[in-house]
């Protein structure tokens, strides 16, 4: 039963890296750009979910409404104030820009938080689980975050591929000048993308603290890079690639830990981005990119 | 192409010349002393330009004359350092490249440039959206009106691709049509913006006689149908010396000789231009 147990806490883990990988990956396929502070975007969203409940006394569900809103106006003024003035610069700059808006959100809160750790309520509060005479318990965090990871999936594929600002989205990744020319809105649609993708990032967040329940101005960091390393391995700019890359991840890691050892589990994590990035530079599901010549 | 189509140009309003039956009407397009440098060279210089509501106008010259720099000014790709356009009557200096497509102009690429990962439909409809948008909001929360647009679209998607017989093509991805039918997708894509003036880029490029021929009869049947103004950018004389009413010559940026097929294809700064000096005959 442990195997099962295992994979059930792998899937679990892997939706919430692959719920923030979305982030990544989508900001990557439009703006072309890493955004390093998505990380702390998760840990403002799991902030302000605490704050609506344990001060704002706030229901569960409103307090997750209320940090998904925060981290899109977040989501929203980091690309307008940070992002857009180097629309046309290299994009070194540009990623040094995010580590530095990344640094810049973990010591926000530490100022307004401080860094002693906040002890996370989970807001999801139905009961465990329990299969075959309680050999198996699946814990209900799990449950309500692999169906969200699902839910989103299925209605980011769905806005991506039937509706005019998702549309616009695949014609601003594929080609910027003729998108522009055609009379779409490239300043607009990478707006809308940063929303969507901190919106999620707030879910993440609170699903994230929901399972391990440790809060401090450095938490997101970590599952950042993670999420990122999830959203390469799937192949980065790809949606589906985003989901598939997050679930084996987790998959990974948390055998990794169970049946290697705990200590290495990240080690192995990274190690396995490694050998992907070396074996298949694009991703499991990474088209190859021809330049033109 | 037949004679029927020859029109008489007529002056408008100095040097510049228009269809007849485009006098009376505000001209499509009105390009002054347009010009534009790079790093101190200049790309193009002085260009003046008129076009009438619905000629189909030709601009040719050799490689490097600067053809596609003049689009790419039109569109505002570039800034013109130099000179203004103006579009249907309006000044486009303080336009950028969206707002120059909601006034008026679309155009297709030298080197096409499709969204090749999307179907064919929807390539039509990024076309679409200005005219038949909805909110964000109403797409994510999918209100009455997203359905009606979305069908709106889908419907005025199929009338564009049956210009050219590709209505049962939409499904298909972009990038895997034959390079033809790609050619024209980008035509459908632009026409889908509502433009008043169409920009062709070398629309014939590696194209059969064959296929030119048909593009010939489809440009003039773009025109009648819309009642646009078509500019066209082609190395291909027959066509352009078939079908453009007024052409621009452009050599090194600047305007060398400007009138109708007739008068172009007997000006000797043309032949010039295109196949060097003639050497003096020794007496």
């Amino acid at each position: 039963m442990s195997f099962l147990t295992n994979l059930i806490n792998g899937i679990s883990l892997g939706s919430v890296y692959a719920i923030i990988a979305l982030g990544y990956t989508m900001v990557y396929g439009i703006a072309k750009m890493l955004n390093f502070a998505h990380g702390d975007v998760i840990m403002v969203g799991a902030y302000i979910s605490f704050c609506a409940t344990q001060y704002w006394h706030m229901p569960a569900w409103v307090s997750v409404i209320v940090a998904m809103a925060v981290c899109t106006v977040l989501g929203i003024v980091i690309e307008k104030l940070a992002y857009k003035p180097l629309r046309n610069a290299t994009s070194l700059a540009v990623l040094i820009t995010a580590i530095g808006v990344s640094y810049l959100l973990q010591n926000l809160a530490l100022l307004i938080w401080s860094s002693n750790t906040k002890n996370f309520v989970s807001i999801v509060n139905f009961g465990n689980l329990s299969l075959f005479g309680g050999k198996l318990i699946i814990s209900d965090v799990a449950i309500v975050t692999v169906l969200c990871c699902v839910v989103i999936m299925l209605l980011l594929t769905w806005f991506t591929s039937k509706t005019k600002m998702g549309r616009a989205m695949r014609a601003v990744s594929e080609d910027k000048g003729a998108a522009q020319l055609m009379g779409v809105n490239v300043n607009q649609t990478i707006s809308i993308t940063f929303a969507i993708g901190s919106a999620l990032a707030a879910v993440a967040g609170v699903l994230l603290c929901s399972t391990s329940p440790v809060l401090m101005p450095t938490t997101g960091a970590m599952p950042g890079i993670k999420a990122f390393t999830a959203a390469v391995f799937g192949g980065i700019g790809s949606i589906p690639g985003a989901l598939l890359g997050g679930i084996l991840l987790g998959i990974i890691e948390t055998f990794g830990k169970s049946y290697i050892s705990t200590e290495l589990g990240d080690a192995i994590v990274f190690a396995i981005l490694i050998v992907i990035l070396l074996v298949k530079p694009t991703g499991l599901l990474g088209k190859k990119v021809n330049e033109k010549v | 192409m037949s004679e029927k189509k020859r029109t008489n140009m007529v002056p408008f309003p100095s040097d510049a010349i228009i269809p007849e039956r485009d006098l009376g009407t505000r001209p499509v397009l009105d390009a002054r002393h347009l010009g534009v440098e790079f790093g101190g060279l200049k790309a193009v210089d002085d260009f003046n330009m008129i076009i009438g509501r619905t000629e189909i106008a030709g601009l040719i010259g050799p490689n490097g004359a600067g053809k596609t720099t003049i689009f790419n000014l039109i569109t505002k790709v570039y800034q013109p350092t130099t000179g203004t356009i103006l579009i249907d009557g309006k000044d486009t200096a303080n336009m950028n490249t969206i707002q120059v497509n909601k006034a008026g102009i679309a155009r297709t690429f030298q080197n096409i440039r499709l969204f090749d990962k999307m179907s064919v439909e929807d390539n039509v409809k990024i076309g679409l959206h200005n005219g038949l948008g909805y909110s964000a909001a109403t797409g994510i929360l999918r209100l009455p009106n997203y359905w009606r647009k979305e069908k709106l679209m889908h419907e005025k998607a199929l009338e564009l691709l049956s210009i050219f017989d590709m209505q049962d093509m939409a499904d298909a991805t972009a990038g895997s049509l034959p390079y033809g039918a790609q050619r024209r997708l980008e035509i459908v894509r632009a026409l889908a913006t509502s433009p008043k003036l169409l920009l062709l880029d070398e629309p014939a490029a590696g194209m059969n006689p064959h296929e030119t021929e048909e593009l010939m009869e489809n440009i003039i049947k773009i025109r009648d149908t819309f009642q646009i103004a078509i500019m066209l950018i082609e190395h291909d004389m027959n066509l352009v010396m078939g079908i453009c009413e007024g052409i621009a010559v452009l050599n090194y940026g600047s305007i060398i000789a400007k009138g109708t097929p007739e008068q172009i294809q007997s000006n000797p700064l043309v032949i010039e231009a295109y196949l060097g000096k003639q050497k003096e005959a020794k007496a």
